[in-house]
């Protein structure tokens, strides 16, 4: 077979989308394409930028390959013995709270299950947290509070039948492309729908909007209380609703009115103009059919959970949830998010929406069949690595992400992880910022290599399926966890393939529920491995009397909560714990861009993901940069430290607010790390850490010397105080700075390439230094420096690495940049006046020439020296004859 | 009647005179011409060529003796004026035939300057000026293998490329270490050197010749160390003097040339001077351009319009196949307040240097590829203010908006 079509779902967001791989196994190297899955309800056949560049990230260029330990490659069974060994004896000898996971969202529900039957069940505690803690905890934890389950209400299909679409807190057309793009079909084909932003920032998500809202930060709980307010002063409350379905709606709207009674102070208090505010108000009262989006601008919060439940707050009062086109529908960030959730890979949840009461824990048990079961909740995320830096937990491990990058206070995090005794990481990437801290790494096998099932958004389960060999000795996921465990001496881990996996976790979603879970996946008696292989996406939960699944829930007003009615909270609003102040007088937001994702591990492989933006960066509202121009760099900072990063002058924010994308990491840049300035404050229900909120100053970094390097192969730009690496095609790009100017001597010894050969520009007084290297004829590496950011553009020059040779004009132009703005004169003929052959010929024909005295009239050839007047006689010849 | 118009000299600069001359009026003057060599006009750049036998020498006749027939100007080829007498306005031949004039026109150029060192009349020693030197030199060539060229200026250069191309074994001996130092730096120098090597050259520098050893011909160089260099022909390349004989004679004002004023008068508001015998505002000339220059400006003087000479930048060249070089204005950039822009592409050997002084381009070096030359020269000529494209101006007119 050469070619074959596998279908998959895509590796990054909580969108879900389905994907057509096509590999074709005829080139010596695996070559595939990717397309949208046409029959997949969450995109029906589209895909973003990341998505559909997927197939450009799966060579194993930067992959870790083998097991290491303290640095040095071990086969596998010396890794594993090591891990099951050393995690054995830290638990005999400090007990079972002493070790902790810390898994991710990118991990299939199958490792995720493995994970949480181990540590829950086998080594016996809880101190299992997922990254997922950073995104959307809140939203779980006020879906509980609210219904009594952690149950998203919507399916995708409802923003289509919607009236009004609420985004709060999203910028979705960058963080969830393809639910914007259903929602920009929606707004085209019914122009009458209305969109309305919430949001600090004037996102790329506000293009669509009817309205935008740029709310001070945090003030959504506010905004949400004054909407309550305002339903009920109209009489828009669905009042048989909260009657017959909730509880709790009077103390609701008590607390609402006593905080946020008057309009006037609400849209102060929010930073809103009072028209703005009173006409999205009006909006919520006139449409029934209302969906509130909302993602990590409401979660990553110290009031997370009353934020997401003022939200829900709304939609119960106006019974606006259980029917189409209404819903307050929490989106998630990671492609597995959902299915940690599902099987209980958070610290504060036991197994399959089940808790730490005892009746689960005993249900659990019995269904494990497990030697011990954890009786409490463990440590969440934050709580985590304190205690690893405190010497509370003792060993660690991290799977498939990278919290020194990612959580909050995260050079704290660093050193939490430096200072365990034992810090096991797997990730298929050789160096992550956290890896390389790492004690002992775990290759994993990753998108493409694997297979398993991915819950996105709308609780739709898909697979992801294997369509390539991975590296090795790499293996998934639930093969080291289950090899890990065998080794401690545990049974119950004796998995051959996924599908074995995931038919015990369905069966423990049915386990002796009667209907009272709302997570539950039948499956027919008879699931095997081929309808594994079969599965066609569907929402859980999934009945005997549903085996299509169950896209919208609620339908019927019954809740999860022990009396079967949803719960009004009392939400008294909070502003963020961190406020500004005179040394700190911004608030520092951060967040995501469109083309990368997460830390940048996939993203940082595909060249054409860096186009839209290749360096980490601040933006800053015009009024708070003073003088600073556009591209400089600057060094935001606050007590935990300092990111030095490019100014991005924008009214995008507002003024006192600066925003910095979260992706960058010291692998693509020498400091670019935000998360380390945002303080470790969390929820107090969900433990989900402030990330949206920090305070800090900025000031310009002093940067003397700008410049960019493009190489054939990475390089050591150590020599530069700033860096940040941008993958090209055929190259890689550095863009480089120094606050004084670097020995440019010095640095051309450093950087030139073997056997290659230098073309060089100094002009010391202006600064300005470039130089080229040339191996084989091909440009291998560029380096151009200047006083000020504005240089050539890279592109010419990256041009310039596909060539096979460079002929001279194209050489010539290497250290300008682009290719001449003049015209090719062609060989000079008439040195002392630089007259070309192409010019004479053209004038010989233009002008009519029939002499060499003519030719001298008209271009000065010939008139000094004379010493060409011979080849004019030729060339006139030739060309009049 | 028309005025009597003498020149004596039909070099170069004369030649392009009487060409402009008699193109702007064409009745004005009766014209009666004197040239030492026997033979018309012809372009003296182009001796390196022939001596290499590139160009062949009917190529490089301009001005034939059927031009000055064509033109209706009495010509004398072959016929040294050697006395000026100023009270009678007459010019006196070596055979004593008198000529009168009402106008005279110097153009006598330049001589060779022959180092006078014991041996320098030896047979076998030449310079390289004329048509007679490079008959010299080829036979020479012929007969001999080994020559020595004292002089890496342009001319010696040149001369040298010519005799390899001839056949024969060549040493440019020069006084410094530096070739072509008063256009080249040392960057490109050593680039020119590594280039002519490459091409045969062989070099013995810095040396200083102490003297010339042969008996009945020359034998060999001695250098100031006593160590010797074998060779069966000398060319002496070591620079020019202006030709000033007859003005001094004539007791014309002169110094190191003839001194003239801007409209190419000397003291003697009758006599005029052109070309590489004149001295202007303290300088002298060696260079085609401003010879032309000079030539076409003393034209129109006695064509009766207003015109004067003014100094210009020159650039230079090096007539040796395959080598392109570029020098211009201050090419060492040493002077305060100076600053350089230096580009060199190690590897074909090709370098620019551009010297800037208060955002102008005040002098140039290029060597391998002179690609924008001519556009960097007009700078330097023009004074323009480039600060605004410096960086990319080293790489020509197609990266800068002037």
């Amino acid at each position: 077979m050469t070619t074959e079509t596998i279908k998959t779902t895509c590796p990054y967001c909580g969108v879900g989308c389905g994907m057509e791989i096509t590999v074709d196994h005829r080139l010596g190297e695996i070559a595939v394409a990717v397309q949208g899955d046409k029959q997949h309800p969450a995109n029906y056949g589209r895909l973003c930028v990341k998505g559909s560049s997927a197939g450009e990230t799966i060579d194993f260029y930067g992959r870790l390959t083998t097991p290491m330990i303290n640095g040095q490659a071990v086969d596998i069974d010396t890794a594993l013995d090591h891990v099951a060994e050393r995690f054995r004896a830290i638990i005999e000898e400090h007990g079972p709270d002493c070790v902790a996971f810390y898994v991710s969202g990118q991990l299939l529900t199958e490792d995720y299950y493995v994970a949480n039957k181990l540590m829950k069940g086998y080594i016996g505690s809880a101190n299992i947290d997922t990254n997922s803690r950073l995104c959307m905890s809140s939203a779980v934890a006020g879906y509980k509070r609210a219904f009594g389950s952690d149950t998203v209400p919507c399916s995708y299909e409802d923003l289509e039948l919607a009236d009004l679409i609420v985004l709060v807190g999203s910028n979705t057309a960058w963080a969830h492309p393809i639910v914007y793009q259903r929602i920009a079909a929606v707004k085209k084909a019914r122009p009458e729908m209305k969109v309305v932003v919430i949001d600090p920032r004037r996102t790329a998500t506000c293009d669509l909007a009817d309205l935008h809202l740029p709310i001070a930060p945090g003030m959504d709980a506010l905004l949400y209380n004054g909407l309550l307010v305002a339903l009920a002063d109209v009489g828009k409350l669905d009042q048989a609703f909260i009657d017959n379905h909730t509880e709790g709606f009077d103390a609701a709207l008590a607390k609402a009115r006593e905080t946020a009674g008057d309009l006037d102070s609400v849209a102060q208090r929010c930073g809103l103009e009072r028209n703005a505010l009173a006409q999205f108000y009006q909006w919520v009262i006139d449409t029934d059919r209302t969906v509130t989006l909302y993602s990590q601008g409401i979660n990553q919060s110290t009031s997370g959970v009353d934020k997401s439940n003022a939200i829900i707050n709304t939609h119960l009062a106006t019974g606006r949830i259980g029917k189409p086109g209404t819903g307050p529908f929490s989106i998630t960030g990671q492609p597995n998010a959902m299915g940690g959730r599902e099987v209980g890979g958070l610290a504060n949840m036991l197994a399959a929406h089940m808790d730490f009461d005892e009746a689960s824990i005993d249900r659990v048990q019995r269904f494990w069949n497990s030697p011990t079961i954890a009786r409490a909740p463990g440590k969440k995320a934050v709580d985590m690595f304190r205690a690893l830096h405190d010497g509370e937990i003792k060993a660690i491990w991290i799977m498939n992400t990278n919290p020194v990058d990612s959580m909050p206070d995260a050079d704290f995090v660093r050193e939490a992880i430096e200072k365990a005794e034992l810090a096991v990481v797997s990730d298929c990437m050789a160096s992550t910022d956290t890896t390389v801290v790492a004690d002992v790494v775990l290759p994993a096998l990753t998108w493409g290599e694997i297979d398993g099932v991915v819950t996105n958004s709308d609780r739709t389960i898909s697979r992801q399926r294997k369509f390539m060999e991975g590296p090795e000795l790499a293996r998934p996921d639930w093969w080291w966890i289950s090899q890990v465990a065998r080794r401690m001496g545990f049974d119950g881990f004796d998995y051959d393939h996924p599908w074995q996996i995931f038919r015990e976790y369905a069966a423990q979603t049915c386990f002796e529920n009667d209907g009272s879970r709302d997570l539950m996946i039948h499956l027919p008696e008879d699931f095997d491995q081929d309808a594994y292989d079969a599965w066609i996406p569907k929402p859980w939960p999934i009945t005997p009397e549903r085996p299509e699944g169950t896209p919208r829930m609620f339908t019927n007003g019954r809740f999860f909560t022990p009396s079967g009615r949803a719960r009004f909270i009392a939400i008294e609003p909070r502003a963020p714990q961190n406020q500004p102040t005179e040394q700190y007088p911004f608030r520092l937001n951060t967040g995501r861009l469109r083309d990368q994702w997460h830390t940048m591990t996939r993203t940082g492989k595909a060249a054409r993901l860096f186009s839209h933006r290749g360096e980490p960066f601040v933006s800053i509202h015009p009024n708070d940069a003073g003088d600073l121009k556009n591209g400089e760099l600057v060094r935001v900072f606050n007590d935990r430290g300092e990111i030095v990063v490019r100014a991005e002058i924008t009214d995008t924010v507002r003024p006192g607010q600066l925003f910095v994308p979260m992706h960058w990491t010291e692998q693509f840049a020498s400091n670019p790390r935000v998360d380390k300035l945002v303080p470790p404050y969390t929820d107090p229900i969900s433990g989900q850490p402030e990330l949206k909120h920090a305070v800090s100053n900025f000031e310009r970094w002093g940067a003397r010397q700008y410049g960019f390097l493009l190489s054939r192969e990475e390089v050591d730009v150590s020599a530069f105080g700033y860096w940040a690496k941008i993958l090209g095609k055929h190259f890689v790009r550095y863009e480089v700075a120094n606050r004084e100017e670097t020995d440019f001597d010095a640095l051309l010894e450093q950087l030139a390439p073997e056997g290659g050969t230098l073309i060089e520009l100094r002009d010391p007084a202006a600064g300005i230094w470039r130089a080229a290297w040339l191996v084989d004829g091909r440009l291998s590496r560029v380096l151009f420096l200047g006083p000020s950011p504005d240089l050539p553009t890279r592109q010419w020059l990256g041009e310039r690495f596909a060539d096979l040779e460079l002929e001279g004009a194209t050489r010539r132009s290497l250290l300008a940049g682009q290719a001449s703005g003049a015209k090719d004169v062609g060989p000079i003929i008439c040195t002392c006046f630089g007259v070309g052959l192409n010019t004479i010929v053209e004038a010989i024909h233009e002008q009519k020439l029939t002499s060499v005295e003519e030719i001298g009239k008209a271009l000065r050839a010939g008139t000094n020296c004379g010493s060409c007047i011979p080849e004019l006689t030729e060339i006139l010849a030739r060309e009049i004859g | 009647m028309r005025k009597k118009l003498v020149q004596i000299g039909a070099g170069m600069a004369g030649m392009r005179f009487l060409e402009k001359l008699i193109e702007q009026a064409p009745d004005c003057y009766d014209i009666e011409v004197f040239g030492k060599e026997p033979w018309g006009g012809y372009n003296r750049i182009m001796l390196s060529p022939v001596l290499a036998g590139e160009k062949q020498l009917p190529e490089i006749m301009t001005h034939p003796p059927a031009w000055f027939e064509e033109h209706h100007i009495t010509f004398h080829p072959g016929v040294e004026i050697v006395a000026i007498d100023r009270d009678r306005k007459v010019v006196r031949a070596a055979d004593g035939s008198e000529t009168p004039y009402d106008v005279l026109v110097i153009a006598t150029g330049s001589n060779p300057f022959i180092i006078p060192v014991p041996g320098h009349d030896l047979p076998g020693v030449v310079s390289f000026r004329d048509i007679r030197d490079v008959d010299i030199m080829i036979e020479a060539a012929g007969k001999h293998p080994r020559a020595a060229v004292i002089g890496g200026g342009l001319l010696g250069l040149e001369a040298a490329y010519g005799l390899i191309r001839r056949g024969m074994e060549v040493t440019v001996v020069h006084l410094m270490d530096i070739l072509l130092e008063r256009q080249l730096d040392r960057t490109a120098a050593d680039l020119l050197r590594r280039d002519l090597e490459a091409k045969g050259f062989k070099f013995a520098m810095p040396r200083q010749t102490a003297r010339i050893v042969g008996e009945e011909r020359v034998e060999a160089i001695e250098f100031a160390d006593g160590e010797r260099l074998p060779a069966d022909l000398v060319v002496m390349a070591v620079g020019i003097r202006p030709n000033t004989t007859l003005g001094q004679q004539a007791g014309l004002t002169v110094n190191r040339g003839i001194v003239v004023d801007d409209q190419m008068r000397t003291s003697d508001p009758d006599i005029y001077a052109v070309g590489e015998c004149v001295e202007f505002d303290g300088q002298t000339f060696g260079l085609v351009a401003p010879l032309y220059e000079q030539a076409e400006v003393l034209a129109k003087v006695l064509a009766g319009e207003d015109a004067h000479y003014q100094i210009s930048e020159t650039a230079t060249m090096l007539k040796v196949t395959g080598i392109d070089l570029f020098s211009a204005g201050d090419y060492l950039g040493e002077a305060e307040g100076s600053e350089v822009i230096q580009w060199q592409d190690h590897q074909q050997g090709h370098y620019r240097k551009l010297v800037l002084k208060d955002g102008r381009i005040s002098g140039s070096v290029m060597y391998g590829d002179t690609h924008d030359s001519h556009f960097i020269f007009d700078l330097i000529k023009s004074k323009r203010d480039i600060s605004h494209c410096r960086p990319n101006i080293v790489f020509g007119q197609g990266y800068c908006d002037l």
